[in-house]
C-alpha cells in the first residue's frame, strides 16, 4: 500500500517468525499510511494475531525489522489502544466495568496512588462510545461475551491512542451493534489510524480502505479491488477448508 | 472466675503479653487482607505457602548464628524476614524465566527451608523448643521488640500495597495489558511475591508456619464471594481477619488451646459455612 497522507504509522519489512522453527509469517511486507482505517484478514491460524503481537513488540521477529509510529514496537506500545481476542480471565475476578476501562488510563499518571478526575472522565467517555455507560458499575464478569467485548473497546479508547489495534472486536456482538462499532471506528479514522483484525471480510470492506490479507505470507489490496478472486486466492492457496461466516445487519 | 471471655477480658487489661498478642493479630490483619486478596486473585497461594515454609529456614539459622556465633541483633524474627524475601525473589526470577519448572522450584523451596531449618535448630546448642512452636504460631510470645518489627513490616506492606493498587490490579487482572501500557511488569510481580513474603512472615508470628496459607487465602476467599471489586474485598477481608485472630485468641485462652490452631477452625469454619449457605441460597432462588 503507497502512503497516501505523506507519511506510515506502521512499517514492516521483511519480517519471518516462528514458533519452534515453523514459520508463521514469512517474507512479510507492508505499510500502513496514518488515519487509515485497515483490516486484516485471513482464516484461523493464518498469523493474523502473530502479526498483531509483533506490531506491538510483544514477540521479536526471527528475521526483518518492524517500526510503529516512527520508533520500535516495544517503546511505541503505550501510543497504541489494544484489545486482544482472547482474554484469559478469572470468572471470579472482582473488577467493575469502570475498573477495567480505567486501566486503559494506566501510564498516563504519576505512576503511582489513585486516577486523577481527568483519568475517570476519559475512561466514561469511552464507555458512552460504546453506549456502555449504564453498566460502568457492574460487576465485568456480570455481563455477556458481547457486553465484555465492547468494555474491553472502551478500554483500548480510553488509552486515547494513536492507533487501535482490534482483534476481532465483532466476535460476540450482535450485527446492529456491530454496525454501530464500524461507525464510530469509521468516525475515529479520521484521526487515528485503526487496525482491525477480522475473519469477516464481506462486511469489513464496506468500511476499510485497505485489506491485510494474512496467510503466512501477506498481501495488500485496497479494498475497491477485493473481488471473489483475491478472496478465493487467499483462503484456497495454502488451507484447504474454508469457514464462512456471513452476517447480514 | 468461671466465664471464660471474662477471664480473657480481665487478663488483656493485665498482662502484657496478651496484649502485645493482640496487637500483633490485629497488625497481621491488616495486612492480610490487602496482600491476601492480590494472591487469591493472581492465584499464588502455594508460592506463599512455599515462601512460609522457607522461614523455618531463616528462623533456624538466625537463632543458630544468635546462640553460637553471639550475634545478637539476629533474632529468629529477622532471620524469617531474610529467608521470605530471598524465597520470594528466587521464585519471581524463575518463574519470569523459565515458567514450565515454576512448580517444581516452589516445591524443592518449601522443602530445602523446612530441611535447613531442622539443621540449623539440630546444631543450636541449649533449649530450641521455642523455635518448633513456630511452625504452629507462637502468638502469645510476641515481645515489645517483635512487635515494633511487626508494625514496621505492616506498614511497608499496606503503604506499598495501597500506593500501587492500580497497578497491582492491571497485573492480577490481564498482565499483557498491564505491559502494554507500560507497567513494568516484571518489577511489580517480584514486589507482590516480596509484599507476600512479608506477610507471611507477619501471620508466622500468629499462627505459625504451617497454618499460613490458610490465613492468607480463607478470609480473602469469604470476602470473594461477598464483594465486586477488589479493594472492597481488601477491606473485608482485612476485617475478617483481625476478628479470626481475635476471637482466636480470646476463645483459646480460657480453656488453654493453641490459638493458632484455634484461628484456623475458625476460618476455616466461616469460609466453609459461607461457601455452602452462599451456594445454597443460590439453589433456591
Amino acid at each position: 500500500m503507497s502512503a497516501m497522507n505523506g507519511k506510515n504509522v506502521v512499517t514492516v519489512s521483511d519480517v519471518t517468525f516462528s514458533y519452534d522453527g515453523v514459520p508463521v509469517l514469512e517474507d512479510v511486507r507492508f505499510t500502513i499510511p496514518e488515519r487509515a482505517f485497515v483490516s486484516i484478514v485471513g482464516p484461523n491460524g493464518g498469523g493474523k494475531t502473530t502479526l498483531l503481537k509483533l506490531m506491538l513488540g510483544l514477540l521479536e521477529p526471527s528475521r526483518g525489522t518492524l517500526e510503529v509510529l516512527g520508533t520500535s514496537p516495544a517503546r511505541a506500545r503505550t501510543r497504541i489502544g489494544y484489545m486482544p481476542q482472547h482474554v484469559q480471565l478469572d470468572p471470579q475476578f472482582p473488577v467493575s466495568v469502570l475498573d477495567v476501562v480505567l486501566m486503559g488510563r494506566m501510564g498516563k499518571g504519576t505512576g503511582w496512588g489513585p486516577y486523577s478526575r481527568h483519568d475517570r472522565a476519559a475512561a466514561l467517555d469511552a464507555l458512552r462510545k460504546l453506549e456502555m455507560e449504564d453498566l460502568e458499575d457492574r460487576p465485568f464478569m456480570a455481563l455477556s461475551g458481547g457486553q465484555r467485548q465492547r468494555v474491553l473497546i472502551a478500554r483500548a479508547l480510553a488509552c486515547e491512542p494513536e492507533m487501535l489495534l482490534l482483534d476481532e472486536p465483532t466476535a460476540n456482538v450482535d450485527p446492529a451493534a456491530e454496525t454501530g462499532l464500524f461507525e464510530l471506528l469509521h468516525d475515529m479514522s479520521r484521526t487515528i489510524t485503526v487496525v482491525v483484525v477480522s475473519h469477516d471480510l464481506g462486511f469489513v470492506s464496506h468500511y476499510v480502505q485497505a485489506v491485510v490479507c494474512v496467510n503466512r505470507r501477506v498481501m495488500v489490496h485496497p479494498t475497491s479491488s477485493v473481488t471473489g478472486e483475491v478472496i478465493r486466492d487467499l483462503y484456497l492457496s495454502d488451507v484447504c477448508m474454508v469457514r464462512h461466516h456471513h452476517r447480514h445487519g | 472466675m468461671n466465664n471464660p471471655m471474662g477471664e480473657f477480658l480481665s487478663d488483656l487489661t493485665r498482662y502484657p503479653f496478651l496484649q502485645h498478642a493482640l496487637i500483633a493479630g490485629v497488625l497481621a490483619g491488616v495486612a492480610c487482607g490487602i496482600v491476601g486478596s492480590y494472591v487469591v486473585t493472581k492465584k499464588i497461594s502455594t508460592i506463599a505457602g512455599s515462601i512460609a515454609h522457607t522461614v523455618l529456614g531463616g528462623l533456624g539459622a538466625a537463632r543458630y548464628f544468635q546462640v553460637v556465633h553471639r550475634w545478637d541483633w539476629c533474632t529468629p524474627l529477622w532471620g524469617a524476614v531474610a529467608a521470605a524475601l530471598l524465597a520470594a525473589v528466587v521464585i519471581g526470577l524463575v518463574s519470569m524465566k523459565a515458567r514450565q519448572r515454576e512448580d517444581t522450584v516452589i516445591g524443592a523451596l518449601w522443602a530445602i527451608g523446612m530441611a535447613a531449618g531442622i539443621l540449623f535448630i539440630s546444631q543450636t546448642p541449649g533449649y530450641n523448643e521455642d523455635l518448633m512452636s513456630y511452625l504452629f504460631g507462637s502468638i502469645l510470645m510476641v515481645s515489645e521488640r517483635d512487635l515494633w518489627l511487626i508494625a514496621g513490616l505492616d506498614l511497608a506492606v499496606v503503604a506499598v500495597g495501597a500506593l500501587f493498587y492500580n497497578q497491582f490490579l492491571a497485573l492480577c487482572f490481564d498482565e499483557e495489558f498491564a505491559r502494554l501500557r507500560g507497567v513494568r511488569v516484571e518489577w511489580f510481580y517480584l514486589l507482590l511475591l516480596c509484599l507476600t513474603a512479608l506477610t507471611v512472615v507477619l501471620l508466622v508470628t500468629v499462627v505459625g508456619i504451617i497454618m499460613v496459607i490458610a490465613l492468607i487465602t480463607l478470609p480473602a476467599a469469604v470476602a470473594g464471594e461477598f464483594t465486586k471489586r477488589l479493594w472492597h474485598m481488601m477491606v473485608l477481608s482485612a476485617i475478617l481477619t483481625v476478628v479470626f485472630t481475635t476471637a482466636g485468641l480470646a476463645v483459646s485462652y480460657g480453656p488453654n488451646w493453641p490459638a493458632g490452631a484455634t484461628i484456623i477452625v475458625i476460618a476455616g469454619a466461616v469460609y466453609l459455612s459461607s461457601a455452602v449457605g452462599l451456594r445454597l441460597f443460590r439453589l433456591k432462588s
